[in-house]
This record gives C-alpha cells, sequence and structure tokens, in this order.
C-alpha cells in the first residue's frame, strides 16, 4: 500500500488524476499523520473534515470527467495568518483567539479553487513576529530535527513559518502556505530542510492575510521540492483586485518551464555576505552550491551590494513601523480579545486589551514602530531607513548588469536549539541577516536545501531573482536540487 | 538618541498598551539597545536620494465609483466582543 506521506504535490496530484488513488484516502492517511503529531505543536487547529471534504469533491469530479485543477487531492497545511471562512484564525495571537472571520483570504480561496484541502490551521510566531516560533501564544512549535549526537535538545523549525515547516519535515502534510516579510519562508524552510519561495512582492494577494508589514508581507509556499513549490506558486499567484499592490499580470506557468539547463545565466557572489566569522559549515555549502551551479553551465560573477550590512536596521525600523499602524485595529471592539477592568472607560479598554492581547515582541515592537513614527524623530529613523532601503534596492538593480540570479546562504547558522536565543532580542534579529534585503527590495527568493552541518543538521541556499522572474530563481533552485543529492530527514520521535 | 522611563510610559500610551512599572524599566533597556544599534543607519550618505515609497512599480488603481460591496452587517458584526442590537458595544464614553 502506497505511504502517502511519502508523496509530494506532484505525485498526489498525478495519482489521482490517473487513478491510482483515490483523493479521500490521501486525505484520510494525512489527517491521521497529523492528529498523531501533536509532540511538534505544528497545528493550531486541526480541520481533518475540511481535508475530506475536498477530497470527496475531487473524487466525485474526477468520477464525472471534469478537469481537476492544478492541487487537485492535495491536502496542505494553511499557516494560521490566511482568513478561513468560519474556521478560527489567530495569527497565533491571544487577541484575535476565537476570532472565526466570516470570509477567505484570496489566497487559500484560490488553493481551495485549485482543488487542495485543509488539514488544519498552522502554529506560527506571533502575527509573524519571530524567527524560531517561540513567540505563539499556542506554544512553541517544535522541529522534527535533533542534533546527531544523541541529544534530545527541542530545535527551533525557524520562524514565523515554523508549524508550516515543522509540518512538512515530519511529513504530515506535502506543502504549506507560508508567508515572508523578512525571511518567514526561507529561514524556516533552510532549518528543517525542505524547499520554499517568496515571490516577487505583488504576485499573491495581500487580502485577507493577517498584515504584519504590508510594504514587505508576501506569501508563498513551502514544500518537499522545487516541482511542488512551482505547482503551488501557480495556485496561489494571480491578480486580485482586493489589493491595491496586487501586479495585474498573468501567472506564468512555471511548473511547465522548470529547465534545471542554467547556460548563459550569470550568478553573482556577493562579498558583503561572506561575514567576517562566518560558520564553517555555511562556508562550505556556499562554496558547494557555487560549484552545482557551475556544473549545471552557469557562470560564476563576483559582486557587490555595498549597503547589506544597512539592511537589518534598516527593517527593523520600517517593519515595527509598519506593524504598529497595522495593529492599531486591534481595540477591543470590532473582533478579537476585550479586556474591560471593572469601571474602566474607553481609553483604558484599548489599553488593557492590547496589553492583555499581544505577546512581549508584539508588544516591542508596536512601541518601538510608534516611538519610530513620532513627532521629533519621524525623519532620523523612519525617512532614513526608506532612503537606505532605496539604496538597498539599487545595489540590486546595479548588480543586475552583470548577472541575473544571486546566490548566498538562506541564514548564518543552522537550527538552534529553543530558549537558546530569546533573553536578546538583537540576536535573534541577526538570524534574518542574508533574508532580509530581498524582502526590502521586493525581489523573489527562494531557499533550497544545500547540505548538512556537523551536527547533522539541514543548512539551506538562497537564490535571490529579478523582479517578476520567479522562473530563474525556480530554475537555478532545482539544478541545485539535482545536485545535492539532499535526501536526509528527521528520524520520526514523535 | 535614548529614551527614558517618561518617554516609555509615553510611547505605551500612545500605542495604547497599558505597562506595569516594572515593565517600564525593562523596557527603557530593550528599547535603547535596539534604537542604539539602528542608529548606524545615520552613518549612510543619503544625499539626493528619495525615501522609498514602493518596491515594486505600479501605478495606484482606481475603480469605478460604485457601491461594489457591503449589506452584510451581520458579518461584521459577528466577532464583536460586545454588541446590542446592529450596533459594537463600547464603555460609556461621555461622563
Amino acid at each position: 500500500m502506497t505511504d502517502f506521506s511519502r508523496l509530494g504535490v506532484a505525485a498526489i496530484r498525478d495519482g489521482v488524476a490517473k487513478g491510482d488513488f483515490k483523493a479521500v484516502e490521501v486525505a484520510e492517511a494525512l489527517n491521521a499523520r497529523v492528529s498523531a503529531a501533536k509532540a511538534l505543536n505544528a497545528f493550531i487547529v486541526e480541520t481533518p473534515e475540511k481535508a475530506i471534504e475536498a477530497a470527496q469533491a475531487v473524487d466525485a469530479d474526477r468520477a464525472e470527467g471534469k478537469t481537476l485543477g492544478k492541487m487537485a487531492g492535495v491536502p496542505i497545511g494553511m499557516k494560521d495568518l490566511f482568513c478561513t471562512e468560519g474556521v478560527q484564525t489567530t495569527a497565533a495571537s491571544h487577541i484575535l483567539e476565537g476570532f472565526v472571520p466570516t470570509y477567505e483570504s484570496t489566497v487559500s480561496a484560490n488553493l481551495w479553487k485549485a482543488g487542495a484541502g485543509m488539514l488544519g490551521k498552522l502554529n506560527l510566531d506571533q502575527f509573524a513576529m519571530g524567527s524560531s516560533n517561540e513567540t505563539s501564544y499556542f506554544g512553541n512549535v517544535i522541529s522534527p530535527w535533533r542534533r546527531n549526537d544523541g541529544s534530545t535538545a527541542a530545535l527551533a523549525p525557524g520562524g514565523s513559518s515554523g508549524g508550516s515547516s515543522s509540518a512538512i519535515a515530519a511529513r504530515l502534510c506535502p506543502a504549506a502556505t507560508g508567508t515572508d516579510t523578512g525571511g518567514s519562508i526561507r529561514q524556516p524552510a533552510a532549518f528543517v530542510g525542505i524547499s520554499g519561495i517568496k515571490p516577487t512582492y505583488g504576485r499573491c494577494s495581500r487580502w485577507g492575510v493577517v498584515a504584519f508589514a504590508s510594504s514587505l508581507d508576501q506569501a508563498g509556499p513551502m514544500a518537499r521540492d522545487v516541482r511542488d513549490c512551482a505547482i503551488m506558486l501557480e495556485a496561489m499567484a494571480g491578480f486580485d483586485p482586493k489589493d491595491s499592490t496586487s501586479l495585474d499580470l498573468p501567472v506564468p506557468a512555471w511548473e511547465a518551464a522548470l529547465n534545471s539547463d542554467l547556460k548563459g545565466k550569470r550568478i553573482g557572489i556577493p562579498k558583503e555576505y561572506r561575514l567576517d566569522g562566518i560558520d564553517e559549515d555555511i562556508a562550505k555549502m556556499w562554496d558547494n552550491g557555487i560549484a552545482w551551479l557551475k556544473d549545471a553551465g552557469a557562470e560564476i560573477v563576483d559582486i557587490s551590494l555595498p549597503h547589506t550590512q544597512y539592511a537589518l536596521p534598516a527593517y527593523y525600523i520600517i517593519a515595527p513601523a509598519e506593524a504598529s499602524s497595522n495593529l492599531a485595529r486591534y481595540d477591543g471592539v470590532r473582533f478579537g480579545l476585550r479586556d474591560l477592568p471593572e469601571g474602566a472607560g474607553l481609553q483604558d479598554m484599548y489599553a488593557a486589551t492590547r496589553a492583555a492581547g499581544f505577546g512581549e515582541e508584539v508588544r516591542r515592537r508596536i512601541m518601538i514602530g510608534t516611538y519610530v513614527l513620532s513627532a521629533g524623530f519621524y525623519d532620523a529613523y523612519y525617512t532614513q531607513a526608506q532612503k537606505v532601503r532605496a539604496l538597498i534596492a539599487r545595489d540590486f538593480e546595479n548588480a543586475w548588469a552583470s548577472c541575473d540570479l544571486i546566490l548566498a546562504p538562506t541564514a548564518p547558522s543552522a537550527a538552534f536549539g529553543l530558549g537558546e536565543k530569546n533573553a536578546d532580542p538583537l540576536s535573534m534579529y541577526l538570524n534574518d541577516v542574508f533574508a532580509v534585503p530581498a524582502s526590502l527590495a521586493g525581489l523573489p527568493a527562494m531557499s533550497v536545501p544545500g547540505g548538512l552541518s556537523k551536527d547533522g543538521l539541514p543548512l539551506g541556499l538562497q537564490i535571490i531573482g529579478k523582479a517578476l522572474d520567479e522562473q530563474a530563481v525556480l530554475n537555478a533552485g532545482l539544478a541545485i536540487e539535482q545536485r545535492s543529492g539532499f535526501t536526509a530527514e528527521a528520524g520520526e520521535w514523535w | 538618541m535614548s529614551v527614558d522611563k517618561d518617554t516609555v510610559n509615553k510611547i505605551a500610551r500612545l500605542s495604547r498598551i497599558a505597562i506595569s512599572d516594572a515593565e517600564a524599566d525593562k523596557m527603557v533597556g530593550e528599547l535603547n539597545g535596539i534604537l542604539a544599534w539602528v542608529e548606524q543607519l545615520g552613518e549612510v550618505d543619503v544625499t539626493g536620494v528619495e525615501p522609498m515609497t514602493a518596491v515594486i512599480t505600479n501605478k495606484l488603481r482606481l475603480r469605478d465609483d460604485a457601491v461594489t460591496d457591503g449589506d452584510v452587517r451581520d458579518k461584521v458584526l459577528a466577532n464583536a466582543p460586545a454588541k446590542e442590537g446592529s450596533f459594537f458595544g463600547v464603555p460609556k464614553v461621555i461622563e
């Protein structure tokens, strides 16, 4: 009998279409795996009935000879940042506990229309603010990976899409949605040895996605290989009049055009990413990646992105500033939590509700954002950061004169242990050092597995492309995937 | 630039987040750590650089001036923590 947990998006879709198995069999098998993996805490809400319902519809359509969608019969996990009609949506925050949207996000609606089904809502860092999944009100997500020294220390699955990464690596689902504001798809993908792509800003609609930093937020797929990412991105992307920054462009046939022959492609290696004291395993993996792309026919060129070191500090002004504005909507009046102390007036209710409802990291970022936008400081912080952001985007523009793609590590280290980095917010922020520049410039960027660390933990290679050139990014990802021989997986201890 | 406890309390008020005295003390150190780190942006020469307003060039669309949505009062009220009839409920605002 087929072990459905071993099948990816393409294999499930093709098997269902050919009639090798029924979509319902896949949904049942994965529902059972989700329900047996509670120790990972990857899901906030499980929705087995939704997975079955979608699968039955696909099986019925096939029986009637109807054309099946791009994701027909594929059960997926939905990051709990996407509003799902009739299913609690929390952004992993107490302030939204019990919030049941009366509408569906555009991206999730696109996926259901394509025939996917929902296994449940995936845990994440609260309001997507975090790099380790330790800020969720619903508890830490645990990575299925363990170090190879026999230790049972719980490791971070990355963040903010840590429920997504953990569930995919543990084979609870073949794919899941993620969102990436400053690395939240790529860093968790790297930490657990899977693939994930953040498309160009504007490819996927933000409508119905709980907002963090609107000029940076972008949804994308996470899966176990590059082809599966291409399929799912096609299903998620597309113009949406309800999002004013949605790009009014046709969705390319990324899967059909996959091609790992990189002849004629120039790959830039940014010297500023080779930080002093770079982790030895990371440096070695990066060199391997360069060799693999060369082998695929690409030409390697050295490039410079001179403002790289300013990307993180600019990000940690811009993202909190936008968050402080976006999160003003949580007022205890229209939806979510209300904390009304005895005898309190309206202002006291706002303050009490927000103190009780937001976690520590969220409060910290709202306060930083409020400060940098406040009278007298706006120009010194926010305007300066937006000017630096323009320079970072210009760095990439200049680089495209001599290269077509950029190859770099996804994160500066392998996964760290839970609790190892949360004493100091800054040391956690530094984890996004390689991921943030592409976010600030709105460029497509992908992480694919690049090897294992000495501790036996996955490491990720990042490919950054020109705006709208997801195809080249996916193609280079495929070229790496075909050469890295990455087959390692986490042992099933849960 | 650095913040003191009064400033932290003022930011908390502007943010509509209640904080205790102990939290304000802790926040002084944390915010100053982060602000000291972002200070390095001041080193960058931004002469003649316009602040970024959009990462991908995209023109803002205008739609027809017509009602395209609405008439969903019950949906809008569905998640309200307190409501009376067809209204959101809030504590008394005027004494």
